[in-house]
C-alpha cells in the first residue's frame, strides 16, 4: 500500500510535534523551553499548511497564519519579554526526576494510541495515525504542568496543550471553522496576558514564583 | 434581535464600566445595566414563550425553553448580584481592601462575565460556547485575586489552571465531536451547529461521541466542581470578594452544567441513555457524597457554602444522568432554587463577615442581635438550601429522591445519608452564628436586604406553588432534555 507523499509529510510533523513534546519533557531551562515552544507552533503551522495544500481547504490556510503569528512570534515574544523583566533564567526544579517523568510519558503515548485507535479507523486515509500523537501530545503536556513547580513552565505546558489540540482539529478533521479558531485564538492570548499579569502578582506577594510558597489553601 | 440586545447590554455595560468603574456612581451603573439586561431577557422570554423557539443571525443563536428559562435566571440573579454589590463593595473600599483601580476591574470584569455567561447560553454554536466558557473563567479570574492576598493569589492560581486544563479536555472534546459530525454534515460552519447535530444525532458514530463525551464530561464538569475536579472551587469562592462568590456559585456553575447536559442530549441520540446517564450519575453521586462530609470540617463560613454548593451541584447532576421526564424536571426546578438561595446565603454571609471582620465561623455570633435581617436572612437561607419544606429545594430534592428510589433504589440511602450529614453539618454552625451572644457593633452601612429576601420569596413560592405556565415551560424544557 503506497501512501501519498503529503501524508508521509504530515506524519513526520506529527512525529516531530511528538519529539518536541518530550523534548519540552526533558528540558530544564526556560529560554530553550520557550524555543521548543516556538518550533512547536512551526511544525504545527507547517503541517496545517501541508494538509491545505493537499486538501484544498482555503480556510486552512488562514489558520496557519493564526498559527504562525500566535504561536511562533507573538506568545513566546510576550513570554520572553515576561522572563526578562521577571529575571528568570535557568531555574526550572521538577517534581519528580526527569528519567521517571520520560517513562511516565512513553506510558502516556502508548495509552493515548490506544484510546485513538477505534477512532482512527475512521478518519481518512491521509491522517490515520495523527490523532493518537495529538492525543499524545496533549497528556505529555498535562504532565509537564504536572511535574514543573515553577509558574512559567507552567503555562507553557498549557499553550503546548492548545498545540496539541490544534493539531488534533487540523489532521484530523481537516480544520476546524474559522470563526471557532478565531475564538480559540483570542482566548489562548488573552489568557497569557492574564498569566502574565498574574506572575507580577505572584512575584510582589511571594518574592518568587516558585508555586511551594501556593499550597497553603488545604482542603480541610 | 432580542438576542443581540440581551447580548449587547452587558457587553455595553463592561466597555462603560471601564472607563468609568471608578467613579463614585458607578455601582449605580452597574446595577442600571444589570437591570436593562434582565429587562431584555424578559422580553426575549415572552417572545420565545410565544412565538417557541428562535434561531438568530445566520442560525448562531438559537433560544428554546431550556436555554431561556436559564438566560432569565441568570440576568436575574446578575441584577440582585450589582444591587447587593453596591453596600458591600464601598464598604470594602471603605475598609480599605480596595482602591479606586481595582473598583473599575471590578466593575467592568463584572459585566463582562455576564455577557460571557450569556453569549454560552444563546449560542448555537459549540465551539462559541466553548470560547465563551473559557471566557467566563478568564474574566473572573483576576476577580478572584482581586484582594491581592497571599491565599487570594493562590486561589485564582488553582482556579485558572485548573479550570484552564479542564477546558481544554473540553477542547478536545468539541474536536472529537466536529469529527463525528463532519462525517455526517460535511466541513463547514454547519457540522458544529447544535441544532444541526441535533437533527442528525442518531447517525453519528458511536465511538466517536463515547469517547467525546467523556472528555466534555471532565473539561465542563471541572467547572461545574463535580468530585474529584472540584478543588479549585472552595478556594476561589472563600478568597474572592462576595458578590463573586455568589455570582459563580449561583450562576457559572449552572452554565457549566447546562453545556453538559446540551452535549448529554447529543450523545444519547447516538448511544441511548445508559452511556452518558451512567456517568453523570457517577460523579453527581460521588460529589453529593463527598461535598456534605467535606461540609462538618469547615472553619470558613464562604468554604462552607462552597461545598454545599459542590454537593447541590451533584443532585442535579445526578437529577439529569437519571434521565426522563420527571428527573429532568427536578433538575431543572433544583438549579432554579439553589441559584437563589445559594446567592441569598452569600449576600447574608457577605454582609455578617464586613460587620465581624472575619471569615471564621467561630467568631460569628449573635447576627440576630447587631443587624436582625441579616441574622434571619442567613438562618432561612440556610434552612432552605438544607432542603427544608416549604422551601423550593425541598420540592426538586423530593422529586429527585422519589424518582430514584423508583428507578436507582441503590442510590437513595446515599443521597440520604448525605442530605443527613449535611444538615447536621451546616445546621449545627448556622445556629450559634446566628443566635449567639455577641459584642460586635452594626454594620455602618446599610445593608442590601432587597436582593436577599426577594430570592428567599422566590424560593418560598416555588416550594408552595408553581406558576401553570413556569410548569409548562419547566415540562418543555424536560421534555427537550429528558
Amino acid at each position: 500500500m503506497s501512501v501519498p507523499f503529503s501524508a508521509q509529510l504530515v506524519n513526520v510533523l506529527a512525529a516531530l510535534l511528538l519529539l518536541i513534546a518530550f523534548a519540552m519533557l526533558a528540558q530544564r531551562r526556560v529560554l530553550t523551553l520557550i524555543r521548543l515552544f516556538a518550533l512547536q507552533g512551526a511544525v504545527l503551522a507547517a503541517s496545517t499548511i501541508v494538509v491545505a495544500w493537499s486538501t484544498g481547504y482555503k480556510d486552512l490556510y488562514v489558520s496557519a497564519g493564526i498559527t504562525l503569528v500566535l504561536k511562533v512570534i507573538l506568545l513566546p515574544w510576550i513570554l520572553h519579554r515576561l522572563i526578562d523583566r521577571l529575571y528568570i533564567r535557568w531555574d526550572i526544579e521538577t517534581l519528580i526526576n526527569i528519567p521517571t517523568t520520560m517513562l511516565a510519558g512513553i506510558g502516556l503515548v502508548i495509552f493515548a494510541f490506544a484510546l485513538a485507535t477505534p477512532i482512527s479507523q475512521m478518519a481518512s486515509t491521509l491522517t490515520r495515525p495523527t490523532l493518537g500523537i495529538a492525543l499524545a501530545s496533549v497528556l505529555l503536556s498535562f504532565l509537564m504542568m504536572i511535574v514543573r513547580r515553577k509558574a512559567v513552565p507552567q503555562v507553557i505546558g498549557f499553550l503546548a496543550m492548545e498545540n496539541g489540540l490544534l493539531f488534533a482539529a487540523t489532521t484530523a478533521t481537516f480544520g476546524m471553522p474559522l470563526v471557532w479558531e478565531l475564538g480559540v485564538a483570542l482566548d489562548v492570548l488573552v489568557a497569557t496576558l492574564i498569566f502574565g499579569i498574574f506572575f507580577f502578582h505572584i512575584r510582589e506577594q511571594f518574592d518568587s514564583l516558585d508555586i511551594r510558597h501556593m499550597e497553603k489553601l488545604k482542603q480541610d | 434581535m432580542e438576542v443581540l440586545i440581551v447580548l449587547g447590554l452587558p457587553l455595553a455595560g463592561a466597555v462603560l464600566l471601564a472607563l468609568a468603574g471608578h467613579r463614585a456612581w458607578a455601582p449605580e451603573l452597574n446595577a442600571t445595566m444589570s437591570f436593562a439586561t434582565f429587562f431584555a431577557t424578559l422580553l426575549l422570554a415572552a417572545r420565545v414563550v410565544a412565538d417557541g423557539p428562535i434561531l438568530a443571525l445566520d442560525e448562531q443563536f438559537f433560544v428554546d425553553p431550556f436555554n431561556v428559562f436559564l438566560v432569565a435566571l441568570t440576568a436575574f440573579v446578575g441584577f440582585t448580584t450589582s444591587l447587593f454589590s453596591r453596600p458591600y463593595m464601598r464598604t470594602e473600599q471603605d475598609r480599605g481592601r480596595l482602591n479606586a483601580a481595582r473598583l473599575r476591574l471590578y466593575h467592568s470584569m463584572f459585566q463582562l462575565f455576564m455577557f460571557t455567561m450569556l453569549l454560552c447560553l444563546l449560542s448555537n454554536n459549540v465551539g462559541a460556547m466553548w470560547v465563551a466558557m473559557e471566557g467566563a473563567t478568564l474574566s473572573t479570574v483576576l476577580l478572584v485575586s482581586l484582594y491581592r492576598t497571599p491565599a487570594s493569589l493562590e486561589a485564582a492560581w488553582k482556579y485558572f489552571i485548573l479550570c484552564s486544563v479542564g477546558i481544554a479536555q473540553a477542547l478536545f472534546g468539541t474536536i472529537l465531536l466536529y469529527f463525528a459530525a463532519e462525517r455526517v454534515l460535511g466541513a463547514g460552519g454547519g457540522a458544529l451547529l447544535w441544532t444541526h447535530l441535533h437533527a442528525v444525532r442518531n447517525q453519528l458514530e458511536p465511538t466517536v461521541l463515547s469517547l467525546a463525551f467523556v472528555f466534555l464530561l471532565v473539561g465542563y464538569g471541572t467547572k461545574v466542581g463535580l468530585v474529584p475536579l472540584h478543588n479549585w472551587l472552595p478556594d476561589a469562592h472563600a478568597e474572592g470578594p462576595t458578590p463573586i462568590s455568589a455570582v459563580l456559585s449561583g450562576l457559572l456553575l449552572n452554565i457549566a452544567l447546562y453545556s453538559v447536559v446540551r452535549s448529554k442530549v447529543l450523545v444519547d441520540g447516538a448511544l441511548g441513555r445508559g452511556f452518558s446517564g451512567g456517568l453523570m450519575m457517577g460523579f453527581g453521586l460521588l460529589s453529593v457524597v463527598v461535598g456534605a462530609f467535606f461540609l462538618s470540617r469547615q472553619r470558613d463560613v464562604k468554604r462552607m457554602f462552597a461545598y454545599s454548593s459542590i454537593e447541590h451541584m451533584g443532585i442535579m447532576t445526578f437529577a439529569f444522568g437519571m434521565g426522563g421526564a420527571v428527573a429532568a424536571f427536578a433538575g431543572l426546578l433544583h438549579m432554579t432554587v439553589h441559584s437563589l438561595t445559594k446567592s441569598a446565603i452569600f449576600f447574608t454571609v457577605g454582609h455578617a463577615s464586613q460587620a465581624t471582620d472575619t471569615q471564621d465561623m467561630a467568631s460569628i455570633r449573635g447576627l440576630v442581635q447587631t443587624s436582625p435581617a441579616i441574622g434571619w436572612g442567613l438562618a432561612i437561607g440556610s434552612l432552605a438550601i438544607l432542603g427544608m419544606p416549604p422551601f423550593g429545594v425541598f420540592t426538586s430534592e423530593f422529586m429527585v429522591l422519589t424518582t430514584a428510589m423508583h428507578e436507582h433504589a441503590w442510590a437513595t440511602p446515599l443521597l440520604l445519608v448525605a442530605l443527613g450529614v449535611a444538615f447536621a453539618s451546616i445546621f449545627g454552625k448556622v445556629q450559634p452564628m446566628v443566635f449567639g451572644e455577641t459584642f460586635a457593633p452594626p454594620l455602618t452601612r446599610g445593608p442590601a436586604l432587597v436582593p436577599v429576601f426577594a430570592h428567599l420569596a422566590i424560593v418560598l413560592t416555588l416550594g408552595l406553588y408553581i406558576p401553570p405556565y413556569l410548569v409548562d415551560w419547566y415540562r418543555q424544557a424536560a421534555a427537550l432534555i429528558g
